[in-house]
């Protein structure tokens, strides 16, 4: 079920303006890849055109291929809803429908899917998508108060759920614990190591450490300039990235020197 | 207890500033001026109005066809509730449909001009739509009315007259021209609060594979349902208070029928009073006065019906 990601001189826009050039990845799958470099150097944005959410912004696109187990997204005939539905997003700030309880947040993304299922279908559904988010002990009793009454590592871990209950391809996630504290972090850390023995995981990451403890890839993204394009300056297996990367401008960031 | 309280009172006093001071002062002055407003308007309306309530009928003149006051204003109770619930049944859909149109799928230039296009209507006065409902519109319903009778005559609600015929000055005409009334309020309400959704839970949807519409209903509504309740009671107010543009549309002769498009039909308070005051002298016109109590009595009654409704969902409402 998880898939390679194949990406060839991607550029990504928002309206004229160029924010990420040139981008060329492979992401294996199966495997979990980190996204690192300085604030506004386009690693949201490159995240977010891996399932065309890129687009949703007015006047955003982009030109170039992103090909997933060779099918390519951006094909004319392909429709982003349905790509939407294959590689799954987790976001930096936790955002669990506020008006539907935890058993229907679970559920939000499988309803749009499918049309009808027997209740014992939906709930299994939702034990085994919070038993993978490692949530389900914490919820189990009280599956049918609201989703916003949870803290906010557990609504994150909500979110996580929410995302894999459909059984998507890929998951994408922007920053998924920067706006946690360090034990939920460690957590959801955990769980992302669980995760990619089932799942594609691309993960963007401020904290070093946190790509270091996650991920078998890295790619170093960074800027030119000031209004410059953002770039991917390289990628490769994360022990070598951190230990004896290419490019001095790497090497730097991940020593702390800038960014 | 105790203790804290003496903690208290030994804590320094906060300090408090000229500025806020005058605001705290202005702002709470503003809040007691309306609950004194409100006040004054209740016990006026009450005292003035409970001569007419303990009434006999023949005090009264005639006035009020022999009845007492209760059964006078039964049908003026129902007329106005039921042409106002009418009135709303009709604007909300729409009201809703147009919001959402301009917030979430009206490209940018023509959505601002709907806009400003809506938010002109509330400016019409309502004797304009009045000369509008009598003159215009209920020439134009009545073939559709006697379509109505022909067809689906079975129904009570479009029984239409005994003789068969139908009437275009009915209680159907004046709702719809309620309905066109309370249309801008709702709307430029629900508007703004579906654009007040926020962008995070908008995209959840999206991430998830939703189409546009599934996005509208995952995210957009349940943000924005107590605000469609409260606008829905704005415009319930403003349909139940509406007097003007009733009395000239509606021929009224004091009935209760659910009967939508008959040549009788239950007047509703605030017209009747509009009607009937220039020529009420005595009694009646305390009875009069009591009609606009028991109006008052429904508009209050609708609003905490509505706050019951938000609190209930409160948990959910995502305010947490
Ligand atoms: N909605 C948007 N509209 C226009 N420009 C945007 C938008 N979002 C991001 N950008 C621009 O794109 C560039 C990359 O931003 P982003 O992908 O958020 O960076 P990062 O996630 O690496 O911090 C920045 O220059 C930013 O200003
Ligand atoms: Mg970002």
């Amino acid at each position: 079920m998880a898939k390679s990601i194949d990406v060839s001189d991607l550029n990504i826009y928002y309206g004229d303006f160029l924010a990420v050039e040139g981008v060329n990845i492979t992401i294996p799958a199966k495997s979990v890849t980190a996204f690192i470099g300085p604030s506004g150097c386009g690693k949201s944005t490159f995240l977010r055109s891996l399932n065309r959410m890129h687009e949703v912004i007015k006047g955003a696109h982009v030109d170039g291929k992103v090909l997933v187990d060779g099918t390519d997204l951006y094909a004319a005939d392909m429709d982003p809803v349905n790509v939407r539905r294959l590689i799954g997003m987790v976001f930096q700030r936790p955002n669990p429908f506020p008006t539907m309880s935890i058993y229907d947040n679970v559920l939000a993304g499988q309803k749009l899917n499918s049309k009808k299922m027997k209740k014992s279908e939906a709930d299994d559904t939702v034990e085994r998508a919070l038993r993978q988010a490692g949530l389900w002990a914490e919820v189990k009793d009280r599956l049918n108060r609201p989703g916003s009454g949870l803290s906010g590592g557990q609504q994150q871990r909500l979110c996580i759920a929410r995302a894999v209950a459909v059984q998507p391809e890929i998951l994408l996630m922007d920053e998924p614990c920067s706006a946690l504290d360090p034990i939920s972090t460690s957590v959801i850390e955990d769980l992302i190591h669980e995760l990619k023995t089932e799942y594609t995981i691309v993960i963007v990451t401020h904290n070093m450490q946190q790509a270091a403890r996650v991920s078998d890839d890295t790619a170093f993204f960074n800027l030119a300039g000031v209004g410059q394009p953002g770039k991917l300056v390289e990628s490769g297996r994360t022990e070598k990235i951190f230990s004896n990367p290419d490019n001095p401008a790497t090497e730097a960031y991940i020593q702390g020197r800038f960014g | 207890m105790s203790s804290t309280t003496e903690r208290e009172k030994q804590a320094p006093r906060p300090v408090r500033r000229p500025g806020d001071r005058i605001f705290e002062g202005l702002s709470t002055s503003a809040g007691i001026l309306i609950l004194l407003t409100l006040l004054g308007v209740a016990i006026f309306l009450t005292l003035e109005g409970l001569p007419g309530i303990t009434a006999s009928p023949d005090d009264l003149g005639g006035k009020t066809g022999g009845k007492n006051f209760f059964a006078y204003v039964w049908p003026l109770v129902f007329g106005t509730v039921w042409a106002a619930v009418i009135a709303l049944l009709i604007a909300v859909p729409v009201a809703i449909g147009v919001a959402l149109y301009i917030s979430h799928y009206a490209p940018r230039r023509l959505s601002s001009t709907l806009g400003y296009v809506i938010d002109l209507l509330a400016a019409v006065p309502s004797v304009v739509y009045g000369l509008w409902g009598l003159l215009f519109l209920s020439r134009e319903l009545a073939p559709f009315y006697q379509w109505l009778a022909d067809h689906l005559g079975f129904i009570p609600f479009f029984a239409g007259n005994p003789s068969g015929g139908v009437s275009a000055n009915s209680i159907l005409t004046a709702s719809l021209v309620l309905a066109v009334m309370v249309l801008p309020i709702i709307t430029a309400i629900c508007r703004e609060i579906f654009l007040q959704t926020p962008r995070l839970h908008e995209e959840a949807a999206l991430a998830l594979g939703a189409t546009r519409w599934e996005m509208v209903r995952l995210s957009v509504f349940p943000y924005a349902r107590s605000g469609i309740v409260s606008a829905s009671m704005l415009g319930l107010g403003r349909a139940l208070g509406e007097t003007m543009a009733v009395a000239m549309v509606l021929s009224a002769s004091g009935v209760v029928t659910f009967n939508l498009i008959g040549s009788t039909n239950p007047s509703t308070i605030a017209a009747n009073i509009a009607l009937q005051f220039p020529e009420a002298f005595g009694t009646f016109t305390n009875v009069l006065i009591a009609t606009g109590l028991v109006l008052f009595v429904i508009t209050f009654a609708a609003n905490f019906v509505a706050r019951a409704i938000v609190e209930r969902r409160k948990d959910f409402s995502g305010a947490n």
